[in-house]
């Protein structure tokens, strides 16, 4: 039978991988423009990102990162809301898990440092979403205007707030003092010395955790069914008795509250300070993630890891190959962001042909 | 004289559906030529394969006695077919000129050549009586207006032949009238007219011919006098219709819903409800007649929680329905719906399913809340059970939970709708227009259905423009003219004329 829309295995993983494939070419051309061979370069990426123990650790946790950017985004994308502003949250996020450190860590035990940690990047991350979500859910105001205003007003009311209350006496390095030991996360190499030396720490685990618990909320729950019944269709969903605008403030709070989580692994996990403009574009990452990954769970997770080997692979081959800068990365993401977002039914309809030559013949 | 169109064997697939089967009539050329058929029949297949839209996998396709193999709109138009198609195609904030001259612009200054148009329209409008200003804005015309404008960019075009779409679907019975009279003049000039309607009424009333389509084949072509309502409707759905359903003998019990000095006034100052009051008891059903846009969709949206009020008093089972104190309708449905008040939206897709949900989905939309367990979760094991109960219930085909509501037909996507608002057991059921868009073999379903409710003692508030559901369904007739009541009246007493007056606004007296 000739069907008119392509069956799910083909947009879940054929489409994907299309545009993946595509995204890889055009990098694969750039690099050998800059005279270095592709096919020696993706060798080099692969095995630094996930043959390497070591190297696959560090995919994993930078994944680790990207996986609760991309759930940030996911989870306002479900709800009809892009989220431009997973950054600023996360930044902000950060704050609030300074906060918390820096009056707890010397009184509580790990154990409780690290959900207490939690709770203020949540917390601040939330904050910070709350905004853009009251004025879109009451005012009208366009939610992709306005996270991505605040990412500046963010990344500006950050450095102030470093330079001016958070470096110690003494310091240049604009950010904040050490932690204590006390709020290092646990580290997964302890269990598994195989990993080499690593920063990959449990934050892997919660977000594997949080992962689940989207996917249930989203797909198990009421509420996620209201989520995605306001995504798809806000008459109908005001109809089945939905409060678009506090689903949608909702939306924006659990999605700013996911955000922040991800300054958990970036600073609890590595640097162990609070550094001017710690998340490097992870929340920009996390728009590619949630698109890429169709705002599944598992999608999410493979895009996570994806972008996280990209970065890691993409490190090691500036090292190995002097003509490729490490901006190489950024270049692929872009590509990426631009196969699997904005032309993501690209290959449909030729998809959808051969899918129906297959069945005629 | 050649045939005007002339289809032979035409048959067209689309994977396993075979949309039109070896389809074979004629059109005579200056003729009135009624299309009908329920939903799927073909109809608009066939239509769009004469219009370039689709190919035909096999037959011919004659225009004025020559073969022709029609593959783009373009090549429709330049052969002389034109289309009004039921959802208008124009820009809204261009004038009336401008609709006319998109795509024909003549050349890339445009001043000079919409003198010629204007003039040229200006008197297309005096022969044909189309009493539309080429410089009028189409958003501020009327729907009957802005259908005039179609056939004026048809007939500038030189359409010979004109489709015509469903074209009294939105139309006033007067508007009806007048575009009759513009079809009638276009036979008199040897055009030739296809009228693809359900309402047999109009075919009886304006073709000369009629060509019945049935799971796409032609089950009948019949000069219209030598044709009856009741014999077209037997060929449409290929088995006798009852005309008049079976019902419990009229005794409504308590009030249920009091409705008092109902007023809604929008943002720019302009009164949608003045003054609406009526009640509604137990076991009745009270029909709303109007013309669409006379103010019913704006009483269903606030009885049944989705808009506020301006002014007025609602009593539901003796308790005042809770509009006071806010600021907007936000998550109010939820509350009626927990009071026992049941909703049948007029506009299907835009309110009462998510198209991309499953039906399984569906039937709990509005009622998620009541599927949870304790957990906020939902029980799907309950879910499916209940959903698969439902499709058998009210016979929605295809019986598969898992498929995409937005790919059922209108009419099974209205089952489903109709059979979670019932499943609910609702005291008051709000329902719009329910078999818009919804074949004749599921209109006696769902009509039925109401029919049931109704003697169950269930209260039901029905907004219907089709003045025949009215008369089916109504114990009472309530009309509505620019958002005022302008007249009540038993189904004893139903009298199209002066229905049809008090809908024009003749204030009772």
């Amino acid at each position: 039978m000739k069907k008119t829309e392509l069956p799910r295995w083909a947009t879940a993983f054929v489409l994907p991988l299309l545009n993946l494939v595509s995204a890889l070419l055009v990098a694969a051309l750039a690099i050998h423009l800059l005279g270095e061979s592709p096919l020696e370069s993706l060798a080099i990426l692969i095995n630094s990102a996930i043959i390497n123990p070591e190297g696959l650790s560090y995919t994993l946790f930078y994944a680790s990162t990207f996986i609760f950017t991309g759930l940030a985004v996911s989870i306002a994308m479900k709800g009809g809301l892009f989220n431009i502003g997973a950054e600023g949250q996360m930044y902000v996020g950060g704050l609030g898990l300074t906060v918390a450190l820096l009056t707890l860590d010397h009184t509580l035990p790990a154990w409780l440092l690290v959900p207490a940690a939690m709770v203020g990047s949540a917390l601040f991350g939330a904050a910070w979403a709350f905004l853009p979500g009251y004025l879109q859910a009451r005012r009208g105001s366009h939610v992709v205007v306005t996270t991505i205003m605040f990412n500046f007003i963010a990344a500006d009311m950050m450095n102030f707030i470093i330079v001016k209350y958070l470096i110690p006496e003494g310091q240049q390095n604009p950010a904040s003092r050490v932690f204590s030991d006390a709020a290092a996360l646990p580290q997964l190499n302890t269990w598994f010395p195989v990993l080499g030396d690593t920063p990959l720490n449990i934050s892997f685990l919660i977000a594997i955790a949080a992962l689940v618990i989207y996917g249930v909320m989203v797909w198990r729950s009421s509420w996620g069914y209201q989520l995605r019944a306001t995504g798809l269709n806000q008459h109908a969903a005001h109809y089945a008795g939905v409060s678009i605008s506090r689903m949608v403030i909702v939306a924006m709070l659990v999605s700013g509250a996911l955000a922040g989580l991800a300054a958990v692994n970036s600073v609890m996990g590595s640097t162990h300070y609070l550094s001017l403009n710690f998340p490097a574009g992870a929340g920009f990452v996390g728009i590619a993630i949630a698109l890429m990954g169709r705002q599944h769970p598992v999608g999410i997770f493979l895009s996570s890891v994806l972008f996280g080997a990209l970065i890691q692979g993409g490190f090691d081959l500036s090292l190995e190959k002097p003509n490729i800068p490490q901006e190489t990365f950024i270049f692929i993401q872009g590509l990426i962001i631009l196969f699997c977002g904005a032309m993501e039914h690209f290959y449909g309809p030729a998809v959808l042909k051969l899918i129906n030559l297959g069945r005629k013949g | 004289m050649q045939p005007a169109v002339e289809f032979r064997k035409i048959s067209k697939a689309f994977g396993a559906v075979q949309a039109n089967a070896d389809v074979s009539f004629t059109i005579n050329q200056g003729a009135i030529h009624g299309v009908i058929g329920e939903n799927g029949a073909g109809k608009s297949t066939l239509m769009s394969i004469l219009y370039g839209y689709y190919r035909a996998d096999s037959g011919q396709l004659l225009i004025g006695g020559q073969e022709r193999a029609i593959r783009t709109s373009h090549e429709a138009i330049a052969l002389g077919i034109g289309m009004v198609h039921q959802h208008f195609m124009l820009v809204e904030n261009m004038t009336v000129l401008d609709n006319v001259m998109l795509g024909s612009e003549g050349g890339f200054k445009l001043a000079a050549h919409r003198k010629q148009v204007e003039a040229k329209l200006r008197e297309i409008c005096t022969r044909y009586r189309l009493d539309v200003d080429p410089l009028a804005f189409v958003h501020d015309l009327s729907v009957g207006a802005q259908q005039r404008v179609e056939i004026l960019k048809q007939i500038y075009r030189s359409a010979n032949i004109l489709i015509l779409d469903e074209p009294t679907a939105v139309l006033t019975a007067q508007e009806t009238a007048s575009l009759f009279e513009i079809l009638r003049l276009f036979k008199e000039q040897g055009k030739t007219i296809i009228l693809i309607t359900h309402k047999l009424g109009e075919i009886m009333e304006i073709t000369d011919q009629v060509t019945v389509m049935r799971s796409g084949r032609v089950v009948g072509a019949v000069d219209t006098v030598s044709t009856s309502k009741e014999q077209l409707a037997n060929m449409m759905v290929g088995r006798p219709i009852q005309s008049e359903l079976p019902r419990a003998p009229f005794k409504p019990g308590a009030p249920v819903l009091q409705v008092q000095n109902l007023n809604l006034v929008d943002a720019q100052g302009v009164k949608l409800l003045d003054d609406v009051g009526f009640t509604l008891r137990a076991g009745e059903i009270v029909a709303i007649a109007g013309v669409s846009g006379n103010g019913q969709s704006q009483l269903m949206e606030i009885l049944s929680g989705m808009r506020l009020p301006t002014s007025g008093r609602v009593d539901f089972l003796g308790r005042q329905l809770p509009y006071a104190g806010r600021a907007h309708a936000d998550g109010l449905p939820a509350t009626f719906r927990k009071l026992g008040i049941g909703h049948v939206p007029e506009d299907r897709l835009r309110d009462g399913v998510i198209k991309d949900f499953s039906v399984m989905q569906n039937t709990v939309f509005g009622y998620q809340d009541r599927v949870r367990n304790r957990w906020g979760l939902f029980d799907f094991n309950a879910i499916a059970k209940r959903c698969s109960h439902l499709l058998e219930a009210f016979d929605v085909r295809p019986q598969n939970p898992d498929l995409r509501i937005g790919l059922l037909s209108g009419g099974n996507q209205q089952k489903v709708v109709i059979a979670r608002e019932v499943s609910a057991q609702p005291k008051l059921m709000l329902v719009g227009q329910p078999t818009r868009g919804v074949d004749i073999g599921t209109i006696e379903a769902i009509h039925t259905q109401l029919l049931r409710l109704r003697d169950e003692g269930v209260a039901i508030l029905l907004v219907s423009v089709e003045l025949e559901e009215v008369r089916a369904l109504a114990d009472r007739i309530v009309v509505m003219s620019g958002g005022r009541i302008t007249g009540e009246l038993n189904i004893e007493e139903f009298d199209t004329t002066r229905i049809g007056l008090l809908m024009g606004g003749m204030h009772k007296s």
